[in-house]
């Protein structure tokens, strides 16, 4: 930039422009049409009211219209809602309406000053502080200042302790599922035990552990426990020795918790053989023990092995070798 | 003497009487507040605040929050005899059998969301005009703050019906504590008295979402307003607006009537929705069970795009030394929207330790006069939207017929490049914007009416702005770059480190600017060619 720009001028401020009146300001036909516009809206919005506690007392609140768009829509709900609705709407119309025509609308200015105090009080605050803070020894005495943070900040562990009994201590219950040797495989619902025979090539089941007499199953149990049954060709595998053991007859057990979030890992593509989890998208392939192909889950989903006992029903061959569900600090693979 | 008035007389004379606040309610009463159509949405918050609170409390006279297994005896037919929760139980409760009782739970809701995108828009009005400014940085904090819980206080209360997509949803939330090192599960243990979901989140969850998180809120929110009052508002730049001083209208009456109504059209809105527009219809989702899913579970938008984040990060977890570290987990569930909201937080510090400006500020900026600001601005907002875009992949995949993999590796590889790319084009934008309002204030405004001069050549007649717009345009203060001092007095090389040259670097890209005309060069124009 040129050397003139050390005296340039900047555009001046023309100031505040001149008030215009509104109409209403001027013509008292306009104002008083105004007011009765006002006047019109406060009067619907009492009218909405009244709808609104008569469809509350006298619209049974089972009987349903179409609508366009809508569909078939609650008559109960909807009046009392719409009546409410325009009671508020016009009663808010209305007072932005009265405030816009008639109330005055001239600008106002008023100073503002910067919050910064004069200098002379500034430093006699300043002074002040340091006066004080002086006074009361905290410079100087700092066994004092030392002992009452310790006392301060250890303080605030008490409370902290006391919620300790929110819950008990995880100890090893992220570890262990009801699955044990021999658990026979129930339907969910139902309670069935199953066999091979009930499940054909390409079906999926959810199981869950045989309950011992008298027990009860709660849904933390299911939050570890529920397993995916899928049963495929015995030859569409391609698992290692050991995992193919685990298999009965081409169907195959996954712990249906997925072990990335924990959600159920429930959508399964028939045609891929892909279990897919809703919540994040984490798939896995079924015929690969399921190893993650896609998403944010890092670990196959565990599988549990599975045989059939004297009676031809599935059970579990051993316990899960592995945690099921999300990772947790102590997750030792 | 009217007989309005001479009520309003003895009013003000009983108060007085009783407090001796005459000088000091006159001057409030009277307080002038600046109009502008984006001064409403943080009004907007309040207000659905407030409804949240009235909506709220008649929800609690029939909610049961309690994880007690009940049979379902209700008049919602699909779902009779079946085994739940009593809060899921209770909310069927109150959307089939208590007359009114789901118009209150849309309004809840619907004032809920309303509540976070005003917040949402609040923000962004008081970032782009450069709003949060000293003396405001207090304000910007508490504004911080609340956003942060309210993303909480959103979260905890769709999970109270506990049906089935609420339950996944905190399944997920139980997930990201026990994935934190070290005391991961014990919180998680601690905070669900067991392992998941056992029978005492809900009713804990409970006293925080209609108790101490709200108050925590009206506290804030008091502060806040508090301060807004005792600093007075800021005001865009236009003929007759200082930084000394405020124009609008006073408090009462115009004030008053204008944002009473505003109340009370906001109110109207949030029950029209109600009324009209269904929301979360938990009967169709069933009772929480851990075994099973509904697809295409979403959350509400101010949590998806945390879903959409944790959606695309990479499968990486450690495993060494008997522990496991779920990158996965922590990365996008805590690391990044720690980074995102601290960020956030500091931006006014970290601004004026760009500029070195520390002086007050009461008029706005236009967004286009500060480019590096507004571009940060997009560039997070641009970040937000891939990932909620993510967030939404299924829904998106089943309505656009596309691959849930191809939305993935866009933004997966968008949420890289295109934050970036928005900050440059955002900030050419901006550049080009004021290149505009330099022309428009040197040559007037191109009116597209075409004149044929006598000697045959067209020429577009310009017309000149009135002297109210080209301050308007032109008003705003540019600043320089700071300057490193290449030695100090005692002929020390670079004093201030790489830090100086760091800051020197930031407070050249943030003070980029087209410069902005002045009369100066209006004049000489007019003294050159005509």
């Amino acid at each position: 930039m040129s050397n003139e720009s050390h005296e340039i001028a900047k555009f001046q401020d023309p100031g505040l422009p001149e008030h215009q009146h509104r109409k209403t300001d001027v013509d008292p036909k306009a104002a008083d049409r105004a007011e009765r516009q006002v006047a019109i809206l406060f009067v619907l919005s009492a009218i909405a009211t009244v709808l609104a506690i008569y469809s509350y007392i006298f619209i049974p609140d089972d009987r349903f219209f179409f609508l366009p768009v809508m569909g078939d829509t609650n008559a109960h709900q909807l009046l009392l809602g719409l009546g409410m609705a325009f009671a508020l709407l016009f009663i808010g119309l209305g007072l932005v309406h009265w405030a816009k025509m008639l109330m005055p609308d001239t600008e106002v200015i008023a100073e503002r000053h910067e919050f910064r105090s004069p200098d002379e009080d500034r430093t006699d605050f300043v002074a002040t502080v340091k006066q004080q803070a002086g006074a009361a020894g905290l410079g100087r005495r700092s066994l004092i200042k030392r002992t009452l943070g310790l006392a301060l900040g250890i303080s605030a562990l008490t409370p902290l302790v006391m919620l300790r009994d929110l819950g008990p201590l995880p100890k090893k219950d992220l570890e262990k599922t009801s699955w044990k040797t021999g658990t026979r495989l129930v339907t969910d619902p139902g309670d069935r035990p199953i066999r091979p025979e009930d499940l054909e090539v390409g079906a999926v089941a959810q199981v869950l552990p045989e309950l011992a007499e008298g027990q009860e199953r709660t849904l933390a149990d299911i939050g570890k426990d529920a397993v995916l049954l899928i049963r495929l060709r015995p030859t569409e595998f391609q698992l290692d020795a050991e995992r193919l053991s685990w298999t009965h007859d081409g169907i195959i057990a996954f712990s249906k918790i997925c072990s990335h979030m924990g959600c159920a890992v429930a959508l399964y593509e028939q045609q891929t053989k892909h279990l897919l989890c809703p919540c994040h998208q984490s798939t896995f392939d079924v015929t690969r023990a399921a190893k993650v192909i896609f998403g944010p889950a890092a670990r196959p989903l565990p599988q549990l092995a599975i045989t059939v006992d004297s009676d031809g029903y599935l059970v579990a061959q051993q316990p899960f070798t592995e945690s099921v569900g999300p990772s947790y600090w102590e997750r030792s693979s | 003497m009217k007989k309005s008035e001479r009520i309003a007389g003895n009013v003000a004379g009983y108060l007085d009487d009783r407090t001796g606040a005459a000088k000091w309610l006159r001057k409030n009463l009277t307080k002038v507040f600046p109009d502008h159509w984006s001064f409403m949405l943080g009004e907007i918050v309040l207000y659905s605040f407030i409804i949240l609170l009235l909506s709220g409390t008649f929800l609690t006279f029939w909610f049961d929050p309690s994880q007690r297994d009940v049979i379902y005896q209700g008049s919602y037919e699909p779902l009779k005899n079946i085994e739940m929760s009593a809060s899921y139980a209770s909310t069927l409760h109150i959307s089939f059998d208590v007359r009114g009782g789901l118009l209150m739970r849309q309004i809840h809701h619907w004032a809920a969301l309303i509540f976070m995108a005003g917040m949402i828009a609040h923000l962004m009005r008081v970032f782009f005009t450069g709003a949060f400014r000293k003396p405001r940085e207090a304000n910007w904090l508490i504004g911080v703050g609340l956003v942060t819980l309210g993303i909480v206080e959103g979260f905890l209360g769709y999970s109270l019906p506990d049906d089935l997509l609420s339950g996944t949803g905190i399944r997920i939330a139980e997930a990201i504590i026990q994935a934190l090192p070290v005391v991961g599960s014990y919180l998680a243990f601690f905070a669900f008295g067991g392992a998941f979901p056992g029978h005492v989140f809900i009713p804990r969850i409970f006293t925080v979402h209609v108790l101490l998180l709200p108050g925590i809120f009206l506290a804030l929110i008091t502060i806040h307003l508090m301060l807004v009052w005792y600093q007075k508002h800021t005001q865009y730049p236009g003929p007759g607006r200082t930084e000394k001083n405020v124009v609008g209208y006073p408090l009462m009456p115009i004030y008053m009537a204008k944002a009473g109504g505003f109340f009370f059209i906001v109110f109207g809105v949030t029950a029209l929705l109600g009324a009209v527009a269904s929301i979360n219809p938990i009967w169709l989702y069933g009772p929480y069970n851990p075994g099973q899913i509904s697809a295409g579970s979403q959350p509400d938008f101010y949590m998806g795009w945390l879903d959409g984040l944790v959606r695309m990060a990479p499968p990486i977890e450690t495993h060494a030394f008997g522990h496991t570290i779920s990158w996965n987990i922590l990365i996008p569930g805590l690391i990044i929207p720690g980074i995102l909201f601290t960020g956030m937080a500091l931006y006014p510090f970290i601004e004026s330790w760009m500029t070195g400006d520390k002086r007050e500020h009461h008029l706005l900026d236009r967004p286009r006069n500060n480019p590096n600001r507004t571009a940060l601005g997009a560039m997070s907002l641009a970040f937000i939207l891939v990932v909620l875009i993510n967030g939404g992949n299924d829904i998106i995949a089943t309505h656009f017929a596309l691959t849930i993999n191809q939305i993935m590796w866009f933004t997966r590889i968008g949420v890289l490049v295109i934050p970036p790319l928005t900050f440059v084009i955002t900030k050419r934008i901006c550049l080009s914007l004021q290149r505009a309002d330099r022309e428009k204030v040197l040559h007037g405004r191109e009116t597209g009416r075409l004149v044929m001069l006598p000697h045959g050549e067209f020429i577009e007649v310009h017309e000149e702005l009135t002297p109210a717009e080209k301050f308007t345009l032109t008003q705003h203060e540019q600043l320089a770059a700071l300057e490193v001092p290449a030695s100090d007095s005692n002929g020390v090389l670079n004093p201030q480190g790489l830090k100086g040259k760091l800051r020197a670097r930031f407070s050249q890209a943030h003070v980029e600017q087209v410069p902005a005309p002045t009369e100066s060069e209006a004049k000489a124009l007019e003294g050159g060619h005509h």
